[in-house]
């Protein structure tokens, strides 16, 4: 009983106290815009930029393009190569990253405030006149190709190349960016160019900065930096269809356990009950040790090591995907599980209290996540790419807090198929076959 | 751009200077705190150390350490079993726990003004935790499940596995933290009960708060929930079995059908960092950002990716000095496609011997001095690192001062320091080579 003593205390706190996220829109001399923090404690900026597309750009037969394109930014630019762009910026002890995914090319960079404008040049150099060298593209073809053999024998990497598949038809969703071996091994530095040309452009571009940086030394930063940019880029991708069916696939791989993906189809992130879904996500499969599968599958039975769920939003398609491994003994018993929760929510919802430490979690959280420059230049990208105001932080834990239970039941209702979830197993499950 | 075991030498990142911004004291019960101001967001990170992990286990207990790192969330006297997350979680915050061979730490991520909450929780179950059987044997499920996902799903966890077990000939940092499985399975409720009443005691513990923080109230805090702590009677200084001589290389292959990327990794035994004497450890941290740190310019990348025919797709280095007894240098090829396993590993060691023979270039290792002091800039920006940086040396005999003055320790090895340390380490006789392949294709 003297648990009671502890949970009294609990309820003395309610709403964390935190302070409110001061948000600067900025638009260059140029006309291009970016949010800002500033933040002139510590003597250097992140600077995060996102373009839209990213692999979804690909042309057909190209598939792979605009990946090896954005891993081929860093190989060299005007008169340095590979060596000498890496050496240049490691002599200012800059770091920019470039990557790709289904929706986006981004770009994170650091400048140290004492060399910024050196660092931001170099960064320019590269984004506008990568060399694209052929020896450069070899070497790093090797690389992406590396990566597609090591995920062909990957658990994860099959599971979800299946569901993806099943999903989105001939839509370039359907098959990973990476491309496959003989796609990426057609492309030629022509093909990289294009897809430099199709991604990289200004009608598409999203930038944040956070850090010792003002408004109005970030204006003329970004013209110089991004100005030199194409204005228009490829047409965007067409809505994605979802083909996913009911049922299971099992993908035979050696091993202990099973690995096991599930999905269904999911909500827009600009859906009136988007809240109301994070919220029934948080209880049923979020991050929290206390969410009612890793309760069931991991702290009652002790079946997994590790179970999550996931509103997933593509640009142009949703799903709730889930993910956990298990022994292959016990992956039946483990699915079987998962499909009674989720009907259990569907039909019951959730309980009051579970809604109010959902609440507690997302509202008290959300402030929290606001911490280190390049974490911040991340999520204020992230919003922009979403169409979210920038006035969104202050607005957004009322909005979280506004949802009530009877949105609840009527979204869980509306979200949660248990007849509509398909699980791809990989491995060696006991008892459980490919259906229908 | 791969995706491979190595990372980059986190070592370099280097904590920052300002010595105003670190304040320590000691519990009259022994709890030493370490208080990490950053008045940025208000929010605060509360990690508490043990000074015990895998590698003092008694022999056929192994992975005892990591078990009940997990049951220590099965509740007290006065908190029930999950609830210790399920009020963090309510809060916002976020927690966990890790195990490594010479520390366990627990942490929790939080509002700033809900410390003193976490404190008394985190007290309460440093001497009070209560278990029942059938947590107990359901959370063996769990951590035996878990060994399964990150061992034995996984060809080349397992090969670092066998490594580490073929480089220890005495020591038992030759056991893998998480347990051999069959020892898993036997470990019971009076294992993890005696390995807690023992080792789980203030005298034992580091505790590091770091966040948006006044180092007075974090103290009077600290005295309130942990100073009435009694300290454990049993606490002796950490000496394992050690090393012998080691006379004779060892050499290893996993073949394993799950295996799409051969590769070959080797591990050399090395010098750890010490109080007060981390030179030999900066050196080593030096040459592997030399050997292998950039995927681009260092010399393990020029000589085996570049020109017109490599044999690498990639190639890393990387040393691990933070720990009581030996670290390790580690060096990995990942061969090009009708390039051999003994090709990569015969131009790794041309490049070693090219090195030991004409030392560093001039440009890089400038340029790698330079990247040292800016991270000495960007490692404030992420308070949890720092935190968890501090309590790591702590736990493994540091000091604080040894972790302030590891960036100058770091900018004064000289080149010749550098080549001296290849010298020595960078010894076959010290190491373990493991070559990970595919299992041949069998015609049926």
């Amino acid at each position: 009983m003297k648990i009671l003593r502890f949970a009294a205390l609990f309820c003395a706190f309610s709403s964390p106290a935190l302070a409110a996220v001061d948000i600067q829109t900025v638009t260059s001399p140029g006309g291009i815009q970016a949010w800002l923090i500033e933040d002139h404690n510590i003597p250097f900026m992140s600077l995060e930029i996102e373009f839209r597309g990213g692999t979804s750009l690909d042309q057909p037969g190209k598939r792979g393009a605009v990946n090896l394109m954005t891993a081929l930014i860093e190989e060299g630019t005007g008169d340095l190569d590979s060596q000498g762009f890496a050496k240049a910026r490691d002599s200012l002890a800059a770091s920019y990253q470039f990557d790709s995914g289904v929706d986006t090319v981004s770009v994170s960079a650091q400048f140290l405030t004492e060399n910024r404008d050196q660092a931001v040049d170099l960064l320019r150099q590269a984004l506008t006149a990568p060399r694209f060298d052929q020896e450069a593209i070899d070497r790093v073809r090797g690389q992406v190709l590396a990566n597609i053999r090591s995920d062909a024998k990957d658990p994860s990497s099959i599971a979800g190349r299946a569901l993806k598949e099943m999903s989105y038809g001939d839509h370039p969703y359907a098959t990973s960016g990476d491309g496959t071996e003989d796609s990426v091994n057609a492309l030629t530095r022509d093909d990289i160019v294009a897809a430099h040309q199709a991604a990289l452009a200004r009608d598409r571009i999203y930038v944040a900065a956070s850090g010792d940086i003002t408004a109005e030394e970030l204006g003329p930063i970004l013209d110089n930096l991004l100005g030199g940019l194409p204005e228009k880029g490829a047409p965007l991708p067409e809505r994605a269809p979802q083909n996913l069916k009911p049922g299971v696939t099992v993908i035979d791989f050696p091993g202990p356990q099973s690995t096991v993906l599930f999905s269904q189809s999911g909500i827009r992130s600009n859906d009136p009950d988007y809240f109301a879904a994070v919220l029934l996500n948080e209880v049923l499969g979020g991050g929290r040790f206390s969410a009612r599968l890793m309760t069931e599958v991991r702290e009652k039975r002790g079946l997994t090591y590790g179970i999550g769920t996931y509103l997933v939003a593509y640009d142009q398609a949703e799903s709730i995907m889930g993910q956990f491994s298990a022994a292959n003994a016990n992956v039946a018993q483990a699915i079987d599980v998962i499909r009674s929760e989720w009907a259990r929510i569907a039909t019951e919802g959730v309980s009051e209290q579970e809604l109010a430490d959902a609440k507690t979690y997302a509202t008290g959280s959300y402030p929290l996540r606001f911490e280190g420059n390049a974490r911040i230049a991340s999520i204020l990208v992230g919003m922009q790419m979403i169409g979210l105001p920038a006035d969104y932080p202050a607005t957004r834990n009322d909005r979280v807090n506004a949802v009530t239970m009877d949105d609840i039941k009527r979204v869980a209702a509306r979200l949660f198929k248990s007849d509509e979830l398909h699980f791809v197993v990989v491995g060696q499950p006991d008892g459980l076959q490919t259906s229908p | 751009m791969l995706r491979y075991a190595l990372t980059t030498s986190l070592i370099l990142a280097a904590a920052p200077v300002l010595a105003d911004d670190v304040t320590t004291f000691t519990l009259d019960n022994g709890l030493d705190v370490v208080v990490i101001e950053d008045h940025r967001v208000p929010a605060v990170t509360q990690m508490l150390w043990y000074r015990v992990g895998a590698a003092d286990e008694l022999p056929g207990k192994s992975g005892i350490a990591h078990f009940l790192e997990h049951l220590m969330f099965k509740g007290t006297d006065e908190v029930g079993p999950g609830e210790f997350s399920a009020f963090v979680e309510a809060q916002g915050g976020d927690d966990n726990a890790f195990t490594s061979w010479d520390y366990t730490a627990y942490f929790q991520r939080i509002a700033a003004d809900r410390l003193d909450i976490m404190m008394k929780m985190e007290a309460d179950r440093m001497r009070d935790l209560q278990l029942l059987e059938d947590d107990v044997l359901t959370e063996r499920s769990v951590i035996i499940e878990e060994r399964r996902q990150r061992i034995g799903s996984s060809p080349g966890a397992l090969l670092a596995e066998q490594m580490r077990a073929a480089q220890f000939l005495n020591h038992p940092y030759g056991i893998p933290v998480i347990g051999w499985e069959h020892e898993m399975a036997q470990l019971s409720q009076q294992d993890a009960l005696d390995f807690y009443r023992l080792y789980y005691a203030p005298n034992n513990a580091v505790l590091i708060v770091a966040g948006d923080v006044e180092p007075e109230a974090v103290r009077k805090m600290a005295e309130t929930h942990y100073g009435p702590l009694k300290p454990s009677e049993g606490i002796k200084p950490r000496v394992r079995p050690s090393e012998p001589p080691q006379l004779s290389e060892r050499r290893l292959v996993l073949t394993d059908e799950r295996v799409s990327q051969p590769y070959v990794i080797r591990t050399y035994l090395a010098p750890e960092r010490n109080a007060g004497a981390q030179e030999d450890a900066a050196a080593l941290a030096i040459l592997a950002e030399l050997l292998g740190g950039s995927g681009t310019t260092s010399l393990f990348a020029q000589s085996l990716q570049f020109g017109t025919d490599p044999i690498a797709v990639y190639s890393s280095a990387n040393y691990d000095g933070t720990s009581i007894d030996n670290g390790s240098f580690t060096i990995l090829a990942v061969p090009v496609p009708g390039k051999t396993l003994e090709q990569a590993e015969a131009a790794m060691d041309q490049v070693i011997a090219d090195f030991i023979e004409k030392g560093p270039d001039p440009d890089d290792f400038a340029r790698i001095k330079r990247q040292i002091s800016a991270s000495e800039i960007y490692a404030r920006d992420n308070v949890g690192g720092l935190a968890r940086e501090y309590g790591e040396a702590l736990t493994v005999g540091l000091t604080v001062d040894d972790v302030k003055t590891w960036p100058q320790v770091l900018n004064a090895v000289t080149p010749e320091q550098v080549v001296e340390a290849a010298k020595t380490v960078l010894d076959r006789k010290n190491a373990v080579t493991g070559w990970l392949m595919p299992k041949e294709e069998v015609s049926k």
